[in-house]
């Protein structure tokens, strides 16, 4: 009787979730009563989490094996899945759709707030246990959301013996990944967000409060870098013509939290080592989430398709912008009415390193501004007064360029300007190295390269800029030069890992920069007709077009060319690509053939045939791929990071020990 | 059953965004006048594609854009100038089709929106870290002193 015990499972994921709502608003009311009750409610609320997590997870899991052994007495596995499916694409498929993406919200929710559970037992009671209250309070509102409005539990009778979805479109591996690294990011600054709503209501903020809350910042944002840089190469790959960001609201919704939270980093770096700025740093924590809540809104709710898609089904789209309205305004009301009572820390003059982190801020800040502006005025203007505009790419590249170009300027003098006080002319001095470098570097493939758009210069004088100067420093504080070799090695060994993330990271944004600089300005793209045995020429790379042919796919049928490219070296290689129609839908697809050479790539598309020959599409992109290097490199940098003794998890606890034992 | 509607809906979009990617420019509609052509490409890459998801007609295979291309071009042929061509899709299609909004009353705000708050960050930062060098430090709670007493 597989059949009933897998109803009997659908059920009990069913009641699992309702279960984790109703223990999760217990909680929240329980914690925001009783929190100065000291240990015992801490107790409660720690063992509440780690039930939401149980309990939801269950849910989960019973979503999945109703996608994996097909049971489609499931309505929400009638619509999105196919007992042909291959196994990996049932279980993304749980989260291919508005229903079951909230569960895995919900999921990863509850993950971090079971984290905070069980890493959490030497924060101060009140501080634990109004964190988990306001974690409390957000998975209730979204299990509650879930259920009213999108239930994917909901059954069907009599059970279809199919499913209707097998769209191949949406099997790929990059939809199976991306959605869950990007929350895991989004989500994971629901902790920030709910260690300020704890600090703002208890009035206990300090070094120790920023020296918690970085470590869930640096996580989050590990996973938000990760799965943005991941969507991006989908699209470069998926897309057919090799653009790798397009300022989509889809994409400026995980922008912005991600920018938001690079501030962040910055500024609870800032509290955790001089005890300021600590207002700023709460407002950006409630700002970060508020943008991650926003972008599931803008995702979710349809509104980003047009003003009027939203208004024809409002009843979702309204809950969520209520839920959104309550959840973001509460906070900054409980910001404007708490705010002011945070005493101020440090002092510090201008020029120091905390002026630098804090114009790092101005910029971030600004940008996220910006892009927020450019990606909701379209939607309001239409809403308010009725006129259609657009705001695209232009746009954005304009406004946000001008905004980074400033802030990578100043970049690399942030790590050498110490504490306090700091003297701008010795910084100065030891950048002379990178600086020289950077300049001698800028003009050489200046001069080589030819310059086609006027802006390419200054583009690579600020990656090189940026990267040159994260060398710098590592170069700098291991005296590199200035003394023995050897003793130089172990001082760069004995480096703060926190340093080699600073480095690591600032040197990946260089790289990135680079990477768009270099396809930007020197991309090559060829477009011509071409017969089997012709073949064609783009920056020294050799096409040859070598057969046509039709073949069929599984679900599909492909025109199918194959192509030899001879590099300028002389090596050659062979690539198909294809343009794919399927059966199932009659949806046209292209799959490209991407090369790759070095850091560069020959990108092939095969375009519709034209009378009788067929159009092909060739782009050489020099150094493309350092864009998402350059990404892979801050995802390490926040990873080693986390790694630190004086960071990790816990460590406050032992450094507390440590003092403890050392002070009588 | 709306849940299930806009589900649909929403697949379809879905596909529709990811079918429309095959590509643009056709070589039957290159120019032959390499700089003419450089001008329709830029000009192309700042027109939206209508009928798409935030494509640019550049961009797009749709067959609207395409459309729209042979007139970019043909526009261009005939001697206009870059903004009489885009102002001549502007009088067709309304400022929608621009990617690159123009400024006017309408997108006032959205141009000034990123200068001001660059200028207001500037202000704050300046009139605080003033109003910072006059003040003094706050002193020593109770707490802090008997912990500071202690270590003596």
């Amino acid at each position: 009787m597989a059949g009933a015990d897998q109803q009997v499972s659908i059920e009990l994921g069913h009641f699992a979730l309702i279960l984790a709502f109703a223990i999760a608003s217990a909680a929240a009311v329980g914690g925001y009563l009783f929190w100065r009750s000291g240990q015992r409610i801490a107790m409660v609320l720690s063992q509440a989490a780690i039930l939401q997590f149980v309990l939801v997870l269950v849910a989960f899991l019973a979503l999945i094996q109703a996608f994996v052994t097909s049971d489609f007495s499931l309505l929400l596995a009638v619509n999105n899945s196919h007992s042909l499916k291959p196994l990996i694409y049932k279980i993304s498929g749980v989260w291919g759709n508005h229903e079951g993406s909230m569960v895995l919200w919900i999921s990863i929710l509850v993950t971090f707030g079971a984290m905070v559970a069980a890493f959490g037992r030497r924060l101060p009671n009140d501080l634990l246990t109004l964190v988990l209250a306001t974690q409390s309070l957000l998975t209730a509102a979204f299990a509650g959301f879930t259920i009213f409005t999108s239930n994917p539990f909901l059954r069907i009778s009599p059970a279809p013996l199919e499913g209707n979805d097998l769209n191949p479109v949406l099997q790929d591996i990059g939809l199976a990944i991306h959605p869950p690294l990007l929350y895991a990011g989004y989500v994971g600054f629901s902790i920030c967000f709910s260690f300020a709503i704890a600090a703002l209501i208890s009035g206990r903020i300090d070094q120790a409060w920023a020296r918690w809350v970085r470590p869930w910042t640096m996580l989050s944002w590990v996973f938000l870098t990760l799965g943005i840089a991941m969507g991006s190469y989908w699209a470069y790959y998926e897309l057919g013509w090799g653009g790798w960001w397009f300022w989509d609201p889809v994409e400026n919704a995980s922008f912005m939290p991600w920018l938001s939270g690079t501030a962040l980093l910055h500024s609870a770096l800032v509290m955790e080592k001089r005890n300021a700025l600590k207002i700023w740093t709460v407002f950006l924590s409630i700002i970060t989430f508020s943008l991650s809540l926003l972008g599931t809104f803008m995702v979710r709710s349809g509104i980003l398709t047009s003003v009027h898609t939203f208004a024809s089904d409002p009843t979702r789209g309204l809950v969520i912008l209520t839920l959104l309205a309550l959840v973001i305004g509460g906070a900054f009301f409980l910001f404007a009415m708490r705010a002011s009572s945070l005493r101020q820390g440090g002092l510090f003059a201008p020029v120091s390193r905390e002026g630098a982190l804090i114009l790092n801020n101005l910029f971030l800040a600004t940008a996220v501004g910006a892009v927020l502006v450019g990606t909701l005025y379209p939607l309001l203007l239409d809403a308010l007064v009725g006129t259609s505009i657009s705001v695209g790419a232009p746009f954005f590249n304009l406004t946000f360029g001008a905004l980074m170009a400033p802030l990578l300027l100043v970049l690399p003098f942030g790590p050498m300007l110490a504490w306090k006080r700091a003297d701008i002319v010795a910084a100065a001095q030891r950048l002379m190295g990178a600086a020289a470098l950077t300049l001698f570097v800028t003009i050489l493939i200046s001069a080589l390269g030819g310059v086609s758009i006027s802006l390419a210069p200054l583009g690579l004088l600020l990656g090189f800029w940026v990267a040159f100067g994260a060398i710098a420093e590592l170069v700098d504080r291991s005296k590199l030069g200035r003394i023995p070799l050897g003793e130089s090695l172990r001082r760069l060994v004995g480096l703060p890992r926190t340093a080699w993330s600073t480095a690591i990271a600032h040197f990946g944004l260089g790289v990135t920069v680079l990477g768009i600089v270099a396809t930007t300005s020197w991309q090559t793209e060829l477009v011509t007709t071409l017969n089997p045995g012709e073949s064609a020429e783009l920056s020294g790379y050799t096409v040859a077009f070598d057969s046509f042919g039709k073949q069929a796919g599984p679900n599909y049928m492909a025109d199918e060319a194959s192509f030899t490219i001879t590099a300028p070296g002389g090596s050659t290689r062979q690539t198909m690509a294809d343009r794919r129609v399927y059966v199932a839908n009659g949806m046209p697809t292209t799959e490209a053939a991407i090369e790759t050479y070095g850091f560069s790539q020959l990108y092939l598309q095969l375009g519709e045939p034209l009378d009788d020959t067929h159009v092909v599409r060739i782009w050489y992109k020099p150094y493309v791929t350092l864009i998402w290097l350059g990404a892979l490199l801050m995802a390490l940098a926040g990873v080693v990071s986390l790694t630190d003794r004086r960071v990790r998890v816990g460590a406050p606890r032992r450094a507390a020990k440590l003092a403890a034992g050392v002070a009588p | 059953m709306t849940a299930f509607r806009a589900l649909r809906a929403a697949v379809l979009a879905l596909g529709l965004l990811l079918s429309s990617g095959a590509l643009a420019v056709s070589p039957d509609e290159v120019l032959p006048d390499p700089a003419l052509e450089a001008r329709a490409r830029a000009i192309s890459a700042g027109l939206r594609c209508l009928v798409c998801q935030n494509q640019s007609i550049d961009d797009s295979d749709a067959d609207l854009a395409r459309d729209l291309r042979l007139l970019v071009r043909e526009r261009l042929v005939a001697g206009d100038s870059d903004e009489q061509v885009r102002q001549f899709l502007v009088d067709r299609y309304g400022e929608f089709v621009l990617l690159n909004p123009r400024l006017n009353d309408h997108t006032l705000v959205l141009w000034i929106a990123a200068p001001a708050l660059l200028g207001g960050g500037l202000l704050t930062l300046f009139l605080v870290s003033r109003r910072r060098r006059t003040a003094t430090p706050a002193p020593l709670s109770a707490e802090e002193q008997a912990a500071l007493d202690e270590l003596r």
